[in-house]
């Protein structure tokens, strides 16, 4: 038997060795992410050994941890693996499917990310004006539409899954291979993350406030989790407050034409004017309170 | 139960954070999601398990917002009635045992 063969993928700055004997599979998973390919160390290895399996379907996916071996199972009708995160190693039994591989991927980086105080969105992100801006919804509210809608300058991070990261002065949004409807892989970049709206269809584009608590309660519900651990989810609904704290959130109405991308950069520009404002006002109210000999 | 007999407790299968002055509860087990007003996040954080929800309603309740006492003990039963029913909190007869309780930061 041939001995098993790697190729690294490195999404989120997270770079793991996939490892087949089948050279076929091996050149699925070249071309899949071959904007995601690297020569990184990789933190985590993957083997996978293929196999006859049922259909895939996102319904049906569990993910639960065996204490006793300390790793976890990650099964579905089309994948079973399993995946040990103090070595840091894991088996994929699945068939050639690509769709396979990328829902045994998208799991794992949501568990790792989940540990790192990041995690997985459901919602198209590009980078404009060197700043990242995710659009969340609903099945139909228009992720795709958004990024079918961007001038020329956009950089595409991803039509479905956007991939998030913690980073010094709020959060990073990273490019994903992941496609929705736009079959087309995001560009493998990062770049902070400015907003995050939460999409609707309208008659005009509108950018609206949201609440602190239904801007978390919007977020963990399309947020990317499937293991069945009580920790884990805790983590995760701390990263979404911390989330909420440190990005701006917005609902934003928008009608379908290329307009709906000058609201985008406006709310930007807005946003920065009155943080400035209010810095101003702060420093003013602070300079006034300072004892004279301070 | 009789109302005086009410003691309360934060299940240890919950998540809650403070946001904005909003109190947001997750409970762990199946990822359910509950906002807090300011009066339910006044019992939340009293529900130690030792002290009677009578005495949270009088000292806690009464004693910060304008409200009747016999209309706030109603209002508190109903909302410790609906908190317990989705694993938020645990309710007995008899004080609970510390370890079920949590600090709620």
């Amino acid at each position: 038997m041939a001995a098993p063969r790697k190729t690294c993928v490195e999404i989120g700055g997270i770079p793991i060795a996939l490892s087949t004997c089948d050279e076929g599979f091996l050149d699925l998973l070249r071309q899949r992410y071959a904007g995601f390919l690297s020569s990184s160390l990789p933190e985590f290895e993957l083997e996978f050994d293929l196999t006859s399996a049922g259909p895939a379907s996102d319904d049906d996916v569990r993910v639960r941890r065996n204490v006793d071996d300390d790793e976890w199972i990650l099964e579905r009708g089309d994948f079973r693996a399993r995946w040990a995160p103090r070595t840091g190693r894991g088996h994929v039994r699945q068939n050639a499917n690509p769709y396979s591989l990328d829902s045994v991927l998208r799991i794992l980086h949501s568990m790792i990310l989940a540990e790192r105080g990041g995690f997985l969105l459901h919602a198209a992100s590009a980078i404009c004006d060197g700043r990242a801006y995710l659009f969340s919804g609903v099945s139909g509210a228009g992720k795709t539409t958004m990024t079918r809608l961007a001038p020329a300058d956009i950089t595409l991070l991803t039509d479905e899954i956007s991939y998030l990261r913690p980073s010094a002065d709020g959060y990073a949004a990273f490019g994903t291979p992941f496609a929705g409807e736009l079959a087309k892989a995001g560009e493998n970049c990062t770049a902070p993350v400015s907003a995050l709206f939460f999409l609707e269809k309208g008659s005009e584009n509108r950018v609206d406030e949201l609440s602190p608590a239904e801007a978390v309660r919007r977020l963990m519900r399309n947020i990317l989790f499937f293991a069945e651990d009580r920790g884990l989810a805790e983590k995760l609904f701390a990263t979404a407050c911390d989330f909420v704290g440190r990005v701006p959130i917005r609902r934003l109405m928008f009608y379908p034409d290329a307009r709906v991308w000058d609201a985008v950069r406006n709310f930007d520009r807005n946003f920065e004017r009155k943080v400035a404002r209010n810095n101003e006002r702060n420093f003013a109210r602070n300079f006034q309170e300072a004892p004279e000999h301070a | 139960m009789p109302e005086n007999c009410i003691y309360i407790a934060r299940s240890s299968a919950i998540a809650a954070r403070a946001l904005a002055g909003e109190m947001m509860v997750m409970n762990s087990a199946d990822s359910t999601f509950f906002t807090l007003n300011e009066v339910a996040t006044t019992i939340f954080q009293a529900a130690d398990g030792h002290t009677p929800l009578r005495e949270i309603v009088r000292d806690k309740i009464c004693g910060q917002f304008d409200v009747d006492p016999v209309q706030a003990q109603t209002d508190a039963e109903q909302f410790v009635t609906e908190l317990s029913s989705h694993g938020i909190l645990l309710v007995s007869s008899q004080p609970l045992s510390s370890e079920t309780n949590r600090e709620a930061p």
